[in-house]
């Protein structure tokens, strides 16, 4: 029978970009309400996979080059860099350090080095999440 | 009657409508026959009833406590757009792989009621 999967195509246009703004929404959303980087990440694995499914993992290896190994990398690097940070400061190892920002459009922020921090938790859960799926559906042999 | 009140009396018909056509899709997933009608019956009403309940909780936490959550409208949109084309997904699978169709559903219901 001849695949046309038309309406999962369509409709998965549509609903990855909302599943992945909810994402980055949960990603930031974590230092006051519930979210943060491990479902931020999640989510956005989630919608990644939603692709995959949806359409062939050829075609979107080709949309989207990334190399999840690396990104597992980057995260544990940039976590383990937030860190050291801290430690290059004088401080002990992983001190938090936090600051009100007034940024010209968004007017005050209260930013603080938890973000990067749960950046690279973000970037490890979306690498290992990604990778062991798509290591499990490439297992042709 | 205040405004307090009429929230509560508009919120409390929204949820219970909700709730109450999630209640008449269960009924329809016991009683139909056959996988496409329940799909239908599983779809189509609970869709309904999941938007009137948070469409209803929406309206509450606005009216009550001015509180506009953009997450319950992104449900509200999300489960409008994805539960059709769930069941549809489902139903094609069924049909793929031969799932047989319930000609006459009228017999079906004659033959149980007979038993009974």
């Amino acid at each position: 029978m001849r695949k046309n999967l038309l309406m999962l195509h369509t409709v998965t246009r549509i609903v990855v970009f909302i599943i992945l703004a909810f994402s980055v929404f949960l990603f930031f959303a974590g230092h006051n309400n519930p979210g943060g980087g491990f479902i931020g990440g999640l989510m956005t694995a989630a919608a990644l996979l939603l692709l995959y499914v949806a359409f062939d993992v050829k075609t979107i290896k080709q949309v989207i080059p990334f190399n999840y190994t690396t990104m597992i990398a980057v995260g544990l690097l940039i976590a383990i860099g937030t860190g050291v940070a801290s430690m290059l400061n004088g401080d002990p190892f992983l001190t938090q350090y936090d600051r009100y920002v007034t940024v010209p459009v968004l007017g005050e922020l209260h930013l603080t080095t938890a973000l990067p921090f749960d950046l690279g938790v973000y970037l490890v859960v979306v690498g290992v999440a990604l990778l062991s799926i798509l290591s499990i559906a490439e297992d042709d042999a | 009657m205040n405004a307090n009140t009429v929230s509560e009396i508009i919120t409390g018909i929204l949820i219970l409508t909700g709730t109450l056509f999630c209640l008449f899709s269960a009924f329809g997933m016991i009683r139909l026959p056959d996988v496409y009608t329940r799909s239908h019956a599983a779809t189509k009403s609970t869709t309904l009833g999941v938007l009137c309940t948070l469409f209803g909780a929406f309206l509450y936490f606005w009216i009550n406590d001015g509180y506009v959550s953009i997450r319950l409208l992104l449900g509200i949109f999300f489960v409008f757009l994805t539960a059709p084309v769930a069941g549809h997904l489902i139903c094609r699978a069924a049909y793929v792989t031969n799932v047989e169709i319930v000609q006459d559903a009228s017999k079906v219901y004659v033959k149980e009621s007979d038993s009974d």
